[in-house]
């Protein structure tokens, strides 16, 4: 005689220690097994364009870092960038230099967010402080230079605030000789771990074509097979001179594009980062960084759309000006958003235990979903 | 602080006034909810890490707003938040206290101007002990303020009820 | 790759009228102008063609271009009459490599665009948000509701140039 079930629906609120922020998973269950996940978005909406419309272009920055918190410099980064290819500034090469390795450390200190707080959802606490200890090094490069922990207001329109502190390139080159056994470290802790790898592979698992369709980017879509990533296939700064691979999924432990490719693609990304910042020291030229900063920022009528590659995909601005002090339109394409709409998708057959695995994997930031 | 620091030679018997033996169990295991809502969490998390650690003032992070004494509002409450927040905070058992951490949920922080889905201060649905400023909070001002919470327990009497 | 005048050409022998012009004077993406109402047919042909196969849609984003008169009203809050409010497509394909941006315009008081989730799932979340922030209207939509806003919010669309504050939102003070 067959028991008579009932669907049940079950609210991961907006209040959760796992839910990497303010996110309401509103889950609709038939015993453990997931039917449908309902994602609530915008309750740290926190209304961006309507002032980003309000101040002059330069007053903008400090709003695009507090977007994606964990990523501020990127933010900056994709902001003045598409300004700076609407009003066609030439800046000084030494400002590139320095803005790719702030870049790329941002990176390093990204993915040790999402890699610590991953291993700390899944279950093993030890993971986060290793990656914290890690994370208040870089921090404290990025406080010699410009005097902030995490949203810095450092890269403007045509240059940089500051000039780097003298000792930033020995602080720099330390840093990177004691980081490279931690990775090690991290791999033998948490990635060939039997019990992680129980539970994040072959969950999850995310379609190459579906990825496309959806527009999902950045390491996400790298873990599913693609070898895309913006700094190679739509160059901006000075990338196209350094040398560095692109990680890419292979399924090892499971089916190609599940959690566990998600998880090990940061991981190998944070060693290809380092790469990039030893060759820039190497050849970072001399000049003046606030040279080519201009007095009042006053651009063409027309509109741009840039892109970059943020730690978590593709971020997008566009940007309308229509020739006055203060910009008509600026919108943020974010990544965590776009990212967020496969969600669904993902968890459908699976257990309310990997909803959490699931989520921890694709690393979104609330700030840039509610912008 | 004067009663464990002298040594038992006869007798082992304490003699202390019952509200500060009350007040001194109650500021040394302040249990907080684990909530964060934008950038200022991830300070706190860097607080609760291993370089400004929390857990040695007894700050302990537990899930559920039934099992903890202090809640510590970070980042910014938006309207839509703003409702849920007020329905933690009823959910908390007395005593209970409340950190504004940063500076959007103090007075609403750069989004005070025009900002129409931000609310310009948690004071505004909960009552708020200690203020924390800044954009966002050093870890160290973070512990200052949980220093200055710890302050105003001392001080506290179970005879003379505050708000 | 194919540049935006090619793709122009091509979009007008097959669909004529629907595909508007091809603007190119301001800086710095030029752009195709094309009719609200056909649009997922285009999409779809942009989408499935050979030479062209745009898979994935970047960007999709709502405009107020502000272009109307603005008058006061009764009370004395100023509001704007007539004009339009747009909306902005960025398309790229990964396979081959080229970008193409595609604008459409409808009117402010009946703003009604189809949708474009059949070609694009992505375009779902975009459309709501677009609905949210402008009051634009996407025919066949299968669930257009508010998505950052709360859902019961009946002040207004926030992002048009000509939106007031309301003063109480269940009991809490919202201006400053």
């Amino acid at each position: 005689m067959a028991l008579k079930t009932e669907e049940m629906v079950l609210n991961m609120g907006p209040q959760h220690p796992s839910t990497h922020g303010v996110l309401r998973l509103e889950l609709q269950l038939d015993g453990e097994i997931i039917l449908n996940v309902t994602p609530h978005i915008g309750y740290l909406h926190r209304c961006f364009e309507k002032h980003a419309e309000a101040m002059s272009y330069p007053q903008v920055i400090p709003y695009t870092d507090r977007m994606d918190y964990l990523a501020s410099m990127y933010n900056e980064f994709g902001y003045v960038v598409a300004m700076e290819r609407l009003m066609k500034i030439e800046i000084p090469e030494r400002v590139d230099y320095i803005r790719v390795i702030m870049g790329e450390l941002q990176r390093i200190a990204s993915h040790l967010v999402a890699l610590g707080t991953y291993g700390a959802d899944i279950g093993a606490f030890t993971p986060f402080l290793f990656c914290f200890r890690d994370r208040e090094r870089i921090l404290h490069l990025f406080e010699i230079t410009c005097g902030a922990r995490l949203l810095y207001n450092y890269i403007w329109i045509g240059g940089l605030s500051h000039d780097i502190h003298p000792d930033f390139i020995r602080l720099t080159k330390e840093f990177i000789k004691d980081f490279r056994p931690n990775v090690k470290e991290l791999n033998e802790l948490l990635s060939y771990n039997r019990i992680f790898i129980e539970r994040t592979a072959n969950v999850g698992v995310l379609p190459l074509d579906t990825a496309i369709n959806y527009g999902v980017s950045g390491p996400n879509l790298r873990a599913s097979g693609m070898k895309w990533d913006l700094r190679k296939d739509d160059p901006y700064s000075v990338y196209h001179k350094f040398d560095f691979d692109i990680p890419v999924g292979k399924g090892e432990k499971g089916k190609t594009g599940d959690c566990w490719d998600r998880y090990y693609v940061r991981v190998l990304e944070m060693e290809e980062s380092l790469k990039i910042i030893e060759q820039a020291i190497e050849q970072i030229p001399e000049g003046d960084v606030t040279s080519a900063i201009p007095k009042r920022v006053k651009p063409p009528e027309g509109q741009i759309y840039t892109r970059v590659e943020n730690p978590r995909g593709e971020l997008g601005y566009f940007i309308i000006s229509d020739g006055s002090l203060n910009p008509a339109r600026v919108k943020v394409r974010a990544p965590s958003f776009v990212t967020m709409q496969v969600f669904p998708e993902l968890c459908k057959g699976f257990m309310v235990a990997d909803v959490v695995a699931i989520l921890g994997s694709i690393d979104i930031v609330l700030g840039e979903i509610d912008r | 602080m004067g009663l464990l620091d002298q040594e038992f030679t006869e007798g082992n018997i304490v003699i202390a006034k019952t509200e500060d033996l009350f007040n001194w169990a109650r500021l040394s295991s302040l249990w907080q909810v684990g909530f964060g809502l934008a950038c200022c969490a991830i300070e706190m998390m860097a607080t609760s890490a291993s370089h400004y650690d929390f857990d040695r003032f007894g700050v302990i992070p537990r899930p559920s707003p039934r099992q903890s004494d202090v809640i510590i509002i970070s980042g910014t409450v938006t309207l839509k938040m703003a409702i849920r927040v007020k329905r933690l905070y009823e959910q908390m058992p007395d005593p209970k206290y409340v950190i504004s951490m940063g500076s959007c949920s103090n007075c609403g922080g750069p989004y005070w101007e025009h900002g129409y889905h931000v609310l310009k201060g948690v004071d505004r649905v909960i009552p708020v002990d200690v203020y924390v400023p800044g954009c966002p909070p050093r870890p160290e001002a973070l512990l200052e303020g949980l220093l200055k919470l710890q302050e105003k327990i001392r001080n506290e009497s179970i005879v003379k009820k505050s708000a | 790759m194919k540049t935006a005048e090619e793709i122009y050409n091509l979009l007008k022998e097959k669909f004529g009228e629907s595909v508007i012009e091809l603007k190119t004077d301001k800086p710095v993406d030029p752009f195709i102008i094309v009719d609200p109402i056909t649009l997922d047919k285009i999409c779809l042909f942009l989408r499935n063609e050979n030479d062209l196969q745009f898979d994935s849609l970047m960007n999709l984003s709502g405009v107020d271009d502000a272009n109307g008169t603005k008058e006061k009203d009764d009370i004395g809050l100023e509001t704007i009459k007539g004009g339009t409010l747009s909306i902005f497509y960025h398309i790229e394909s990964t396979k081959l490599k080229h970008k193409l941006t595609l604008k459409t315009s409808t009117s402010r008081e009946k703003p009604e665009v189809v949708t474009v989730t059949d070609v694009w799932k992505g375009a779902d979340w975009h459309e709501r948000e677009a609905y949210d922030m402008y009051g634009i209207i996407f025919l066949n939509h299968p669930d257009l509701r508010r998505i950052l806003m709360p859902y019961d919010w009946e002040f207004g669309y926030p992002l048009r140039k000509d939106y007031k504050n309301p003063e109480f939102y269940q009991g809490m003070k919202v201006p400053y």
